[in-house]
């Protein structure tokens, strides 16, 4: 029964994206607790796709979540564009030409070297977001951001409603969403997991994987991008901390404790993070002292993440 | 899903559609005050003072009735010194806490992004965190109040001061961000303005407790007054390692703010003969009747002497109160005229008053000097009192430099 | 630029000594327990902020800051024994970042608990009172402290050396991360290696921790920012590679010094473009292994 509704949820992945994620804002205690979710979400979503589906463990995701948030932050705070669709755009863009640029030198090195340099990029790109301040605000952060209405003709909805907002940000990550899904179900899709599994082995059957390689981390950024660009518009703020190694582990945790390598995993994983911060800081200070154990224990005892022991789809490393 | 998450749920999704402001204010619900601050991080110990200073604050609006004859509620919630964690926070307290005022912040660029969540929800937000922006454009908005000093104030109060009484020759280490860099900036004006010399001005990056890489070069250059924009944990190891080489014989060491709780912990040995400024020193209860009345209560209450951050959370709420009194109402838009209409209160340390044009808190500010070890008295006497600055209009920018018009 | 004086400019290399010693201690405890184990150990900074916090508590007992220094290393070492055997160890044979991980997760733990345990706003550690004055070094004053720091440093490194270079544990252990098959083949029990290794990594992470204590006070938050400086310092040098690691903290720490001297703004950043530049023309560091964990 399990592994007959397991299969019908793995075939129909868009579409019970969508009939959840619809009822969630009425499920959860506030709102935008419901809109954190759903773009953490997509942030642990490209991580999944580097680390779970490629097998690469990046440590800098913060430059391209940052990058699309800096992005968008800046056409509508410093450029004044009145187009949401166009500052989307132009978040979209930084996060695509920072992660084909940096993934093209990370990517020169593998396992644990790998890790350290998409870290050091993610720092320098920090000092300069700190230091750039007349762009980036620096340390205060990018502040006078106003999110234009978005409409056809004369007809305008503003986004400024929690519930609004709401469920524009589900329609745009249900866009990624069905995005990735048509990625991984693809022949590059299969060659990723194949470069997982055994690169050298991929390689001799005559694959080209650093060329593919190289398309997995701009797909990666673009999506962790777009990620950030959608909490620019969120919280009309882009803080510098955005470009922090923090930022870049607590994806990495989310995507642990949802299941990595598992195509929900990183919203169950956001989800689990956000609601659980959401109510433990309520009682208790020491927030990152829980948040430490249960990753610890997840790690040692539960590594396939809630989704992926639920499924059983977790393809083993 | 159950009844009361289903209420709250439509309850808060009528709320945002219809009236927000009248069906607010017409309920009998406590009134409630958000305050988000660090509780967790390396400012812990001040967000305590502040917390304490929350909570008195609070029992002293209960103990008269409240505000509007309903009881105030005061949720405390932990920022992480992180600007996304405020901002969430905040969403949280006036989404699903429906608090009607928010208070708070301790770090700048948290209580910015802070500001940007009570702005978009129309809730009157009172900055306790020391920014020159808060106050000015893009940030500000006509119910978004600064109750702290700001490192214009700071710098330009304790500038002027070393000046008339220190030295003119100076060397000023700074952290390298948004309010050492201010600090550093209006030091320079300060003095220049004075006709003094900057003999040098060294950034370093904040939470790196490195100086020994500088102090060589200072000591040569022999300044009269040496000028440590250095915050918490950094201004110990700052202190600690002018000691190893000896400086403190050879000039004036100045901070343009000294913390109770970091100098405490840093002890008298290493403070002695620090001169810094402060907003608030519990010992000034032995000059000012409301200082004193203030201190005895925290004390009763606490079993401790105020600090200096305390008192901004103390006044903020307590403003809430007076603002909300006056407008007759809770709705933010209101109070905030009410209290730009009556700028004058006085709670702990003399007159106080709202700008109307920034609704910043211009207030009196002290110089502090440390005393000797076995000149101490107790555990918390560690400052001399050494002179008072009055608040006056040139404290701060001017409204046209912040950007507002008319 | 500020002026340039000979005696300012020594002064700043005996500085950057210092510092490139905190760096050496730290490099080679983590690049002693990645040769051997393949184990990236995230918490070494929080076991270096544990190391300036035994030793507090320590001095405070004891009233001598040479017991503490002795003592507090052991205690964080052992530990670290506590660390591999429970929570490490049942890790093996699992994915290679799994201990990477779960080191990560163990360090927002250390970091609370420590805070909990000592308060909020850190302690201040002071250096003994026959160390606290300074030296005429001829151009300069140097305070006694940090030169006792330099002379610590070398006296342990050596120490490590004739270890590993002279005994028959060190043998096996140097045999152990060239070729871990190998040496189990031959009857050797690896487990037992890994748990001394781990052990003298983490100590010495708590040897720099005491350390640097005196310097810059003990805080919760004291590893954070380090353990990011280490793991460049440790990936420029070679990942595995003892000597590489002792060359990188000396390169890097004057690297940093100098630039703080020079140019303040830049100082954060150097370090790494320092290593994306080495890692972009030596792929496996200064002096690492090709092919080992490439």
């Amino acid at each position: 029964m399990k592994k007959r509704a397991v299969a019908w949820v793995q075939r129909h992945t868009v579409l019970c994206f969508f009939v959840v994620f619809a009822i969630f804002p009425w499920v959860v205690p506030y709102k935008s607790l419901a809109a954190q979710v759903l773009i953490y979400g997509l942030f642990a979503l490209g991580f999944n796709l580097l680390y779970g589906y490629t097998g690469l463990l990046s440590f800098g995701s913060a430059a391209y979540w940052g990058l699309g948030a800096y992005g968008t932050g800046i056409a509508l705070a410093k450029l004044k564009v009145t187009s949401l669709w166009l500052a989307l755009g132009m978040g979209l863009v930084f996060a695509l030409v920072g992660g084909a640029l940096v993934g093209f030198f990370c990517l020169r090195r593998r396992g644990i070297y790998f890790a350290m340099l998409t870290l050091a990029f993610a720092q320098l790109l920090y000092f300069v977001g700190f230091h750039l301040a007349d762009w980036t605000g620096g340390d205060d952060g990018l502040r006078g951001i106003v999110v234009p209405a978005i409409g056809v003709g004369h007809w305008r909805l503003p986004l400024d409603r929690s519930v609004v907002f709401y469920y524009f940000t589900l329609v745009i990550v249900g866009l990624a969403v069905a995005a990735l899904k048509r990625i991984l179900d693809s022949p590059f899709g299969a060659v990723l997991q194949a470069i997982r599994e055994n690169a050298d082995r991929a390689t001799a059957c005559g694959y080209d994987i650093s060329r593919i390689k190289h398309l997995s981390f701009v797909f990666y950024a673009l999506f962790c991008g777009l990620a950030g660009a959608l909490d620019a518009l969120r919280l009309t703020v882009v803080p510098i901390e955005s470009l922090h190694w923090s930022t870049s582990g607590q994806v990495v945790i989310m995507t642990l404790l949802g299941g990595a390598g598992t195509f929900f995993g990183p919203f169950v994983g956001a989800a689990t993070f956000l609601v659980l911060e959401d109510s433990i800081s309520v009682w208790t200070e020491s927030w990152p002292l829980a948040i430490g154990a249960i990753f610890m224990a997840f790690v040692l005892f539960l590594p396939k993440g809630i989704w992926g022991t639920l499924t059983g789809g977790f393809h083993g490393r | 899903m159950n009844r009361r998450v289903f209420l709250t749920t439509t309850a808060a999704g009528a709320a945002t559609v219809a009236f927000p402001a009248v069906l607010r204010a017409q309920s009998k619900d406590p009134v409630r005050i958000g305050f988000p601050l660090p509780l967790t991080g390396p400012f812990a110990a001040i967000a305590g003072d502040m917390k304490q200073g929350a909570e008195l604050g609070v029992d002293e609006l209960n103990a008269k009735g409240g505000i509007l004859g309903r009881k105030v509620e005061l949720l405390v919630r932990d920022d992480q010194l992180k600007p996304q964690v405020g901002a969430q926070r905040t969403q949280e307290l006036i989404e699903k806490e429906n608090c009607q005022f928010i208070v708070g912040g301790l770090a700048a660029h948290v209580q910015m992004a802070i500001n940007e969540q009570t702005k978009k929800a129309k809730v009157l937000f009172i900055s306790t965190s020391q920014s020159d922006e808060i106050s000015a454009k893009p940030d500000t908005s006509p119910i978004t109040f600064h109750e702290a000093l700001n490192p214009t104030i700071t710098s330009r109060v304790v500038g002027s001061w070393i000046m008339k009484n220190l030295g003119k020759k100076w060397w000023i280490v700074y952290a390298d961000y948004a309010w050492g860099k201010q600090n550093n900036m209006v030091l320079t004006e300060t003095n220049k303005k004075l006709g003094g010399t900057i003999l040098g001005s060294t950034p370093y990056p904040l939470g790196s407790a490195e100086f020994s890489a500088h102090l060589p070069k200072i000591q040569a250059a022999k300044p009269e007054v040496l000028v440590a924009v250095t915050p918490g944990a950094d201004d110990i190891a700052f202190l600690k390692q002018v000691k190893s080489f000896g400086m403190q014989n050879q000039m004036k060491i100045a901070k343009p703010l000294h913390w109770i709780s970091v100098a405490k912990q840093g002890g008298p040995e290493l403070y002695q003969d620090i001169y810094g400024g402060i907003n608030f020193y519990w010992e000034l209860q032995d000059t000012i009747p409301e200082a004193k009345r203030y201190v005895e209560a925290f004390q009763k209450k606490f079993g401790t002497p105020p600090g200096d951050y305390g008192v901004y959370a103390y006044s903020a709420v307590l403003e809430v109160a007076r603002g909300s009194e006056l407008a007759k109402t809770t709705d933010g838009e209101k109070v905030a005229d009410a209290l730009r209409k009556n700028p004058t209160y006085n709670h702990v340390k003399g007159k106080q008053w709202w700008r109307t044009c920034d609704n910043k808190s211009f207030q009196d500010m002290w110089i502090l000097k440390g005393r000797a070890p076995g000149k101490t008295k107790g555990e918390w006497g560690l400052l001399d009192i050494v002179a008072r600055v009055p608040a006056s209009d040139d404290m701060d920018r001017t409204c046209a430099e912040k950007g507002h018009t008319a | 630029m500020p002026d340039i004086s000979a005696a300012a400019l020594a002064a700043q290399v005996f500085t950057g000594l210092v510092l490139g010693g905190i760096y050496v201690l730290l490099a080679v405890g983590l690049s002693l327990i990645f040769g051997l184990m393949t184990v990236v150990n995230f918490s070494h900074g929080a076991l270096y902020m544990l190391g300036a916090y035994f030793g507090f508590v320590l001095m405070g007992r004891t009233g001598s800051f040479l017991v503490a220094l002795v003592l507090a290393p052991l205690l964080v070492g052992a530990f670290g024994l506590v660390v591999e055997r429970f929570l490490i160890r049942p890790l093996y044979g699992r994915s290679p970042d799994d201990p990477l991980l779960l080191t990560f997760g163990l360090s927002l733990v250390l970091v609370e608990v420590a805070r909990l345990i000592w308060g909020k706003i850190g302690v201040t550690l002071d250096p003994p009172p026959a160390l606290a004055g300074a030296v005429n070094l001829g151009f300069t004053y140097f305070p006694s402290y940090r030169l006792f720091v330099i002379a610590v440093t070398v006296v342990v490194l050596v120490g490590l050396w004739l270890f590993l270079e002279k005994t028959n544990v060190g043998l096996v252990i140097r045999a152990g991360s060239r070729d871990p098959m190998m040496v189990r083949a031959l009857g050797f029990d690896v487990g037992r290696i890994w748990f001394l290794v781990f052990g003298i990594g983490t100590g010495l992470a708590g040897l720099a921790g005491i350390l640097a204590g005196p310097m810059r006070g003990a805080y919760a938050e004291m590893g954070v920012t380090i353990i990011i400086e280490s793991f460049v310092v440790v990936v420029v040098g070679g990942m595995g590679s003892l000597l590489g690691a002792v060359i990188s903290g000396l390169l890097i720490g004057q690297i940093v010094g100098l630039t703080t001297f020079f140019a303040p703004k830049l100082a954060e950043i150097v370090v790494f473009i320092f290593m994306a530049l080495v890692l972009l023309f030596r792929p496996s560091g200064l002096l690492g292994e090709a092919g080992l964990m490439e």
